[in-house]
This record gives C-alpha cells, structure tokens and sequence, in this order.
C-alpha cells in the first residue's frame, strides 16, 4: 500500500504548480533582480509581483515583506534584530516557554548579551495567559514573542490581546506564524503585530525561503550585512526561484484555505474521538478547540514514542513524536514539558498532522493501524496493566 | 528508519522471548537513567544453566532489540558464561547500533547483571 504522510508540520512537499511557476526562473529568467538591465528588471518585476500578493495576503504594505531563508532566520532576524536596535529604550524580552528553538536560542544567546529573558510558562493545554504577559511587562520591557501557534500540540494562542497590550505599552511584538500562514485565516492587523515570521515549506513551497513583516516604522538592525536588497534590510542576492514559489504557494493557499479548515477540523476531531475510543489511556495534548485544524498530538499510556514510530513506518505511515528517545539530546520535547506531562507521558507521545493531499480514506487507515501497534508493544511493557 | 541494522529492525519487529516467566529463579528490573526506560528480564536456571529468559520492556526500537538479543544470547549459558557478556556483546550480535543509541544496551546489560544477582541471592538464601 501507499504510504501515507501524517507530518506536513514538519514539512509539506511543494504543489507541482508552485514547482511550474518557479522553473522557469532557475534557467530562462536567471537575471539578477538587482541588475538595471532588461534581464533583471524581469526578475525584479516577478520578485515584487510576489511580494504584494503576499503583502495582500496579510494585509500589509508590500514594503513590510522582507523576504528571508526561512522561519528560523525570520525569527532571529526579529528577536535579535529588534532587540538591539532597541538597546538604548531598555533590555527586558518575553516570551514563552513553548516557543520554537529559533525563537527561544536567539532569546539565550540575548541573554549571554545582557538582556534580560521572562520566558513565561503556559496552562496544561499550552496557552500563554495575557495577564501573565500584562505583569511581567516593566518599564525595560522593549519586545514580546508569543508564537500564533505551537508546532507540537497545535495550541493557538491569544495573539490579538496580547498584541494589543503590547502596543498600548509600546512594546515591540513578533509572533512566529511559521504555522499557520497559509493555515488559518487572518492579516498582520487582526493579530496586532509588529512583526511576524513565516516559512514557505510550510505550506507547499520550496525549503530555504520565508519572510519578516516588519510593520512600518519598526526599527530592526540588520545582521546580513552587505548590499542594498531588501531596502538593506537583509544583504543577499535574492533566492529569486524561492520566492516565485513562496507568492505561488500563498496564492494557492488564498482559494483553498476555508475548505482546508473546514475538512481537516473534521478529520482532526475524528481521529481524535477514535483513538479515545479504540485505545484505552490516551491523553489529547494541546487544547481541545483552539488548536491547528491539521494537528492531532497525543500521549499513550506506557509505550515509548519511537517504538510505535518505527512500527508505523514499517506499516506505512509517517508520524512524528516528542519521545526523549527520539531525540539527540535525549531530553523529552520542551513543549509536552512546558504544559506539564510527566515524562513517561511525554515519552508516548505522537504527532500526527495532516495537510492538503490527506484523505477521509488516509484517516480511516491510520485509525485501523494504530490501535494494534499500540496493543503490540504495551504486550511488551513491563508499566502496562489494561484498566 | 535506516538509522538501525538489518538484525536490529527483525528483533524491534519480531521480539523473541516476550513476557514474564512464573516463579523466576532470577529477576532484573532495572531503570535507564539516560531518557527514562525500563527492562524487566526474567530467567529460569537449572543446574547452574539458564534454560530460559523473558523480557518486558518500555523503550526505544533499540532498547526492544537488545532485549530480545540478550534473552537469546543467555540462553543455554552458564551462569559465569552469562555474566561475561557485555553490552557491547549484545550490540554487536545485533550487527551494531548508532552511538546514540549505546545506552539502551547498557540496559540489557544491567537487567542480566541484575537477574544473575538475584538468583544468586536466592540461592544463598536457600542454602
Ligand atoms: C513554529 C516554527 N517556527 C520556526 C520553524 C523553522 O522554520 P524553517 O524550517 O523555515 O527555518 C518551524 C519549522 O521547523 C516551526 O514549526
Ligand atoms: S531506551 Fe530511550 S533511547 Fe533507547
């Protein structure tokens, strides 16, 4: 049989028609978008089509669009960039402890540079409390860095209040939407944003491309240091390919978007309720209703995550889980820890997220596969006693 | 996932010697305290010689495999022959691990060290 893929949060493969729109600028229209000449005035038109359909997209000015080399240099780009080129009105950052590694290394790496870090915990279901964020914020306070929502469990977080907060104190804002751009509906001014991450791989374009929205009149400093694109914002010839992907994928993205929703909330609520039902002590992680509409994560009571990973792989079917047995450094997810699951729960956990090419018959097939991969190995676990 | 051997993934997929043994001579239970694991291995010795392991086992594809591949490795063995054997026994009769994944034989190791302490505890106590 096929093989099914459950992990397009990790990555999604790029829509043969991104793929289209892209190759013609790999050959025929190679020209340099900082070129004056005919071969890069083309270029340089495309590169600015796809900048205001994304902008659009968003809501914003096509002038707010820096485009990067994806999420994880648009969240350093944002953290670092704003926090020194605020350094003189104070040195205090906030964030979460269930922010993506490219958002909580470049706050450490911060810290070792005098500022100071207020990593904020979260509830059982993964949510950052705005009051929490309302009290830690201090006169030093100059950026906050709440994710739109999380890539393990799914949870969506209240950015709007927060952003608004944020703003009445005149604090930067950036959140990490790597997610859900593409994913759930809405523009920069919704959420009340300054800044804003997001990566094309995410949502069937190409690797290696993403983009800052870097609301007007937000100061950043630049760490590409070098020529003039990007209103010299981030030095680089621009990944050109990449970002006609990017605009094609978000394009796309525009016209399937609702139906998505609607289909996958479906799908994810009954993988959910089945598995509940066919297996005996699981454990849903992430909030129930203000979650991913593609995310379904959950613990398994006494079997470790990579066992059932593997088991499924062998049957066909391609999952992720924050087991510490899975992971180089050996250490459970910092995630399935933050919203307080003890680590033999954490060490049961699967991730399983779906995405456009996903079927009610993909659906049917993982709810049939799972349950006896489960019951396989918990015949093998000295801690399972059916109850 | 092609991070395990051949012989690795036939012992994940295909455990030998799964379960508990009734009125164990010897019993091993022992803790990983690297990511958290747990092996329980049971043997039955007759005349100084292991005639039968079990296993249970909460951990990784490795930490499965080992302990399959140490329920056979001991089998058939005294029990000196059976204290010679190593973890590095057990990972190479299973054609290698990836150096991450060391330490789940150790826990194999440890299980049977332990199994073999008890029996001989039991056999002391008896005496
Ligand atoms: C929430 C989140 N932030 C950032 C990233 C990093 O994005 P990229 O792989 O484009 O660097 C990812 C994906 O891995 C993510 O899920
Ligand atoms: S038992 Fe945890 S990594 Fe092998």
């Amino acid at each position: 049989m096929k093989p099914v893929y459950f992990d397009y949060a990790a990555t999604t493969p790029c829509d043969p028609e991104v793929v289209a729109a892209m190759l013609p600028y790999f050959s025929d229209r190679f020209g340099n978008p900082g070129s004056m000449h005919a071969f890069g005035q083309k270029t340089k038109g495309a590169v600015e089509e796809a900048r205001e359909g994304i902008a659009a997209f968003l809501g914003a000015d096509s002038g707010e669009i820096v485009f990067t080399s994806g999420g994880t240099e648009s969240n350093n780009m944002a953290v670092k960039g704003a926090a020194y080129a605020r350094r003189g009105k104070g040195n205090h950052i906030i964030t979460s402890q269930i922010e993506h590694h490219a958002v909580l290394e470049p706050c450490h790496f911060l810290e070792k540079e005098g500022f100071e870090v207020t990593i904020l915990p979260v509830d059982g279901d993964g949510r950052v409390d705005p009051d929490d964020v309302r009290r830690a914020i201090t006169d030093k306070t100059i950026l906050i860095s709440i994710m739109h929502a999380n890539n393990e469990i799914g949870t969506i977080q209240p950015i709007a209040e927060i952003g608004k907060m944020a703003r009445e104190r005149g604090v930067y804002f950036h959140t990490d939407a790597v997610q859900t751009l593409g994913h759930l509906p809405f523009t920069v001014n919704d959420l009340n944003v300054d800044l804003l991450s997001a990566s094309a791989h995410k949502l069937y374009g190409p690797k290696g491309v993403g983009l800052l929205y870097v609301r007007k009149g937000t100061r950043l400093t630049p760490f590409m240091h070098g020529g003039e694109q990007e209103n010299k914002r981030r030095a680089s010839t621009h990944n050109v390919p990449g970002i006609i992907g990017f605009g094609k994928a978000v394009e796309m993205a525009q016209g399937s978007l609702e139906k998505e929703v609607r289909d996958l909330i479906a799908w994810r609520d009954k993988l959910i309720r089945g598995f509940q039902e066919k297996i005996d002590q699981v454990k849903l992680n992430g909030d129930p209703t203000r979650r991913l509409p593609n995310n379904v994560n959950i613990s398994i009571a006494h079997v470790e995550g990579e066992g059932m990973l593997l088991s499924l792989d062998m049957l066909g079917i391609a999952c992720s889980t924050g087991s510490a047995c899975s992971s180089a450094s050996l250490a459970p997810s910092h995630v399935l820890m933050a919203i307080g699951l003890p680590h033999e729960l954490a060490h049961g956990s699967l991730r399983f997220s779906m995405g456009r090419p996903t079927t009610a018959a993909d659906v049917d097939r993982l709810l049939e596969v799972l349950p006896p991969v489960v019951a396989k190995l918990r015949a093998m676990s000295p801690l399972y006693h059916k109850t | 996932m092609s991070q395990y051997s051949e012989k690795v993934m036939d012992h994940f997929a295909n455990p030998r010697n799964v379960g508990e043994i009734e009125n164990a001579d010897g019993i091993g239970k022992v803790g990983n305290a690297v990511c958290g694991d747990i092996m329980n291995l049971y043997l039955r010795v007759e005349n100084n010689i292991i005639t039968d392991a079990k296993f249970k086992t909460f951990g990784c594809g490795a930490a499965i495999a080992t302990s399959s591949m140490v329920t056979e490795l001991v089998k058939g063995k005294t029990i000196d022959e059976a204290l010679a054997i190593t973890n590095r026994a057990v990972a190479e009769a299973l054609g290698g691990l990836p150096p991450i994944k060391m330490h789940c034989s150790v826990l194999a190791e440890e299980a049977l060290q332990s199994a073999i302490d008890d029996y001989l505890k039991k056999q002391r106590d008896k005496a």
